[in-house]
């Protein structure tokens, strides 16, 4: 019986130096995971810059920083709803809905009972805007709160629905001129896509003061807290006394106001605002958020991995482009870089607790060198 | 040891959740045509040891081997394939489906090679299954429709029809009444006479004693003793599952009993569970500052649903509940702003984000009144949460360890720190005991104690009935969501509390006071 004891315990003494052994692997490996996105970030500038001569000018980097931002800024909306743990599918409508509504404010609001016509400044036009994504935002929160809707089914609807309500109040036209008229006093509309203080593009300096601001309500407000006690575990949160419906409907309305930005960018960009812009957005926010390392369960994931993944997205579309690469690749190689990020993701999570298995396994190895006593008799 | 060899036997096996051994080189043989019951407080790995026995996990160390052959299951249902069978602690079924559906889910009987479903034959094979246990349920009947100690039957009579060699109960009759336990000990011994293994687990030690042929005793993940069941008897066990005198463990203490902090007065609460049955029925009682009150009662008996309500989780049917005097309304947040606050039974569930640190979790209830101009202040943050790691004695690298990385004691202190540092008035636990090692049981109790006599009113339930009757000032015995018994837990012996709280005992047993 003690000789079985004996030799069972060898054995064991092995299999735990085996664990250190396996612990010290799995750390290295997982350090080099969490940068996954830099380093892809890193990769995908050096092959372009050698594939193509226009590829890393100034000129190029700016304009395609340009791009980023617009999906960095529904993104970050994107991040917040995802940390809770949901999902918002209607930020791209929303793009669309907000460009039409800054349109049809531009081009003169009709007042039928004075038959008079109105033009709201600038100012006034994009804070109506994102009210108006705000709006949108809540009814998603209330539907997901109030009545239980499935966060994929409440914001699929208003998928549908922003859209429709973009096309209705377009009539299913694009807005041509938002330039305003200097006998109306609402000019300057423009600014946002084509100013450039510092320069830089007021799309770049919003994307990076709201990643400022979101990284301060992450991590030093207590809704930040509680947005990641949300999203880690929903139950406990509640029972700790944190007002869960309320930070749950509060990151939808900011997701909405985020793409009621974004669509003004792109209205403002382009002088002009069509009803069908920002179809499938949503997509690449999404997938800028989980190729920046944030769960889809929720309570894992942050504002420096988000933008990285922004980048990533767009620097490899727009890279595609320059090489000259048929839209029908562009295509298969960003899906396939958004499942690769996750089979990574969830690679580097196996690492972490076979880690912490194998850690705990080892320490065992230290404090207990002498073999274990035979059971004790009554 | 037997003379026979054992037929499924656990060799120096370890296994690790975490960062947390739940077992420690532990070594067990368990004999054909014998019962081998194993004992241990909650937390010392009985259910971990019994998920490794039947295959539902591998060992992290250490081997199994089956007739002398070292297996690896790779799943449940390989070890099933050896004969191996486990009737869970938590009920596996789907409550959806039918009896039959269940019985037979996962290995169906089949006709038409293989395509369809042998209805018939099922059918038939359920009802004596089902017979054997109790003749009156219809097999077609949603498991859903039935009442919990039913449910026990049905996944009793699931292990019955795999013909099982070795059949594992993980506690079988925690919701069993006291027929349908007797029924259970008949259909073991009938088993055992045909040479199956049974390795039998229960919070009973008495009914598991009376079973078995063989002990062992699990401590801290750790095997502490094995014998014969006829070579020893209950203090034994007790004491060699404690592994201390219980005076450590359960301080004296003289109450000093203040003014009634938590009146109840004739409260119910609707089963959440099953609409239209009453989980609380018409419950009155007092808790004074200064005092601990201990509820006992089965799973089941509505203690879990009682404090849920205290705690504004679940809404009251009918009754009222004072505070101080004033009445007790809102939700959970509401309760934790004016003083009451609930430590829940299930913490991996209810009790702590795993994705935060140690500090996240212990500040989590009481985050705004860090706040500085807006913004969380890290300074004042981080001196309270240090404070109440030293207060309640959690063993941790720091405050920003992973909350993982903490063993299950320290994960409920945590739990208990937390709801500490909202500065509560009433403090509700719900099974604290539950998965936590002796060592950190007896901080747990003794920091009830302490915030009693910082003038706190602690309620709490348990299901050991060693911590009934030594650990709270007063005792509540409750059974099938009614009030047994009000009593001093001196005035009580062993024998009957476990009466009590059966629920069988004559009505007579009115709540006095």
């Amino acid at each position: 019986m003690t000789d079985t004891l004996a030799k069972d315990h060898e054995v064991v003494l092995q299999q735990r130096r085996d664990a250190a052994t396996q612990a010290r692997r799995l750390k290295t490996l997982e350090s080099l995971f969490e940068l996954r996105a830099f380093i892809a970030l890193g990769v995908l500038i050096v092959v372009f810059s050698l594939l193509s001569d226009s590829f890393l000018t100034v000129d190029n980097v700016i304009t395609m920083t340009k791009h980023v931002a617009i999906n960095a800024v529904l993104a970050l909306g994107m991040l917040l709803v995802i940390l809770k743990g949901g999902i918002d599918l209607s930020v791209g409508s929303t793009v669309g809905l907000s460009g039409v509504i800054a349109g049809e404010l531009l081009q003169g609001l009709h007042i039928g009972f004075l038959d008079a016509v109105a033009y709201p400044q600038v100012w006034a036009v994009i804070v109506l805007c994102i009210a108006v994504g705000a709006v949108v935002g809540a009814v998603n929160g209330l539907l997901i709160t109030r009545l239980n809707v499935a966060p994929f089914i409440a914001t699929l609807g208003m998928l549908y629905m922003a859209r429709a309500a973009a096309m209705l109040i377009s009539g299913g036209t694009t807005y041509p001129d938002l330039a305003g008229d200097p006998a109306t006093n609402n000019t300057g509309f423009g600014w946002l896509g084509e100013g450039r203080p510092l320069g830089l593009p007021v799309a770049v300096w919003i994307m990076i003061v709201l990643a400022g601001l979101v990284t301060l309500l992450l991590r030093s407000t207590p809704f930040g807290r509680w947005l990641y006690a949300t999203g880690g575990n929903e139950r406990a949160t509640q029972l700790s006394g944190v007002p869960v419906k309320r930070v749950k409907v509060t990151v939808y309305v900011i997701s909405g106001a985020c793409a009621a930005m974004s669509g003004l960018i792109i209205a403002s960009e382009l002088t002009s605002a069509a009803p069908q812009a920002g179809e499938t957005f949503e997509l690449n926010a999404i997938a800028a958020v989980v190729i920046g390392g944030a769960a889809l369960s929720g309570g894992r994931g942050n504002v420096r991995g988000t933008l990285v993944g922004a980048f990533v997205i767009g620097f490899l579309a727009d890279g595609l482009v320059i090489l000259g690469v048929s839209t029908f690749w562009q295509m298969l190689i960003k899906g396939a870089v958004i499942v690769l990020a996750v089979v990574l993701d969830q690679s580097q999570q196996r690492f972490q607790r076979n880690r912490a298995a194998a850690s705990a396994i080892a320490a065992e190895h230290e404090d207990s060198e002498a073999p274990p006593t035979a059971p004790a008799k009554a | 040891m037997t003379a026979a060899p054992p037929v499924l036997r656990a060799a120096d096996v370890t296994k690790v959740y975490g960062g947390t051994h739940a077992l420690r080189g532990v070594s067990l043989d368990i004999a054909a045509g014998r019962t081998t019951a194993v004992f241990g407080e909650n937390g010392a790995g009985k259910s971990t040891l019994m998920k490794i026995l039947s295959g539902v996990e591998p060992p992290s160390t250490g081997h199994i081997e089956l007739d002398g052959r070292t297996v690896a299951f790779g799943a449940a249902r390989q070890a099933a394939d050896h004969g191996i069978s486990i009737i869970h602690q938590e009920l596996s079924l789907c409550p959806n489906l039918s009896i039959q559906d269940n019985l037979f889910l996962g290995r169906e009987h089949t006709r038409g090679g293989g395509a369809l479903l042998d209805r018939a034959g099922q059918k038939d094979l359920a009802r004596r299954a089902l017979d054997r246990l109790d003749g009156t349920i219809d097999p077609e009947v949603p498991v859903g429709d039935l009442r919990l100690g039913q449910q026990q039957l049905v996944e009793i009579a699931r292990a019955l029809l795999q013909d099982a060699r070795v059949l594992i109960m993980d506690e079988p009759t925690s919701a069993l009444s006291a027929p349908e336990v007797e029924v259970l000990f008949r259909v073991i011994r009938e088993l055992k006479a045909t040479g199956v293994a049974i390795v039998y687990i229960s919070h009973h030690l008495e009914e598991a004693l009376a079973i078995a042929d063989d002990v062992a005793v699990l401590r801290d993940g750790s095997m502490v003793a094995a014998a014969r069941a006829a070579d020893v008897d209950l203090a034994w066990i007790v004491r060699t599952m404690v592994g201390r005198d219980q005076d450590d463990l359960f301080p004296d203490r003289a109450p000093t009993l203040g003014e009634p902090a938590l009146e109840i007065e004739g409260l119910s609460v609707a089963d959440p569970a099953t609409p239209g049955r009453l989980a609380v029925h018409d419950i009155s009682t007092t808790v004074r500052a200064g005092e601990t009150v201990g509820i006992y009662g089965l799973m089941g008996s509505g203690r879990t649903e009682l404090l849920e309500c205290l705690a504004g989780r679940l809404p009251a049917a009918s009754g009222t509940v004072r505070l101080h005097g004033e009445p007790l309304t809102g939700d959970v947040r509401r309760r934790i702003r004016t003083g009451v606050v609930l430590v829940p039974e299930d913490r991996q569930r209810d009790g702590l984000v795993q994705s935060m640190t140690v500090g996240q979790n212990l500040s989590l209830a009481s985050v705004p009144r860090f706040v500085r101009r807006l913004l969380v202040h890290r300074g004042t943050e981080r001196d309270a949460v240090d404070a109440m790691i030293t207060d309640v004695t959690v063993k941790t690298p720091g405050a920003d360890a992973p909350i993982g990385s903490l063993s299950g004691g320290n994960q409920q202190k945590v739990v208990i720190g937390k709801a500490l540092l909202t500065g509560p008035r009433v403090l509700l636990l719900d099974e604290p005991s539950r998965g936590v090692d002796v060592g950190a049981k007896a901080d747990v109790f003794a920091l009830m104690a302490q915030q009693a006599e910082r003038g706190l009113a602690v309620l709490f339930t348990t299901s050991e009935p060693e911590e009934a009757l030594h650990i709270p000032d007063r005792l509540l015995i409750v059974a099938r969501g009614r009030l047994i018994a009000d009593l001093r837990p001196g005035e009580l012996t062993r024998d009957r509390l476990m009466s009590l709280a059966d629920g069988a005992a004559p009505s007579e047993e009115a709540p006095h006071d």
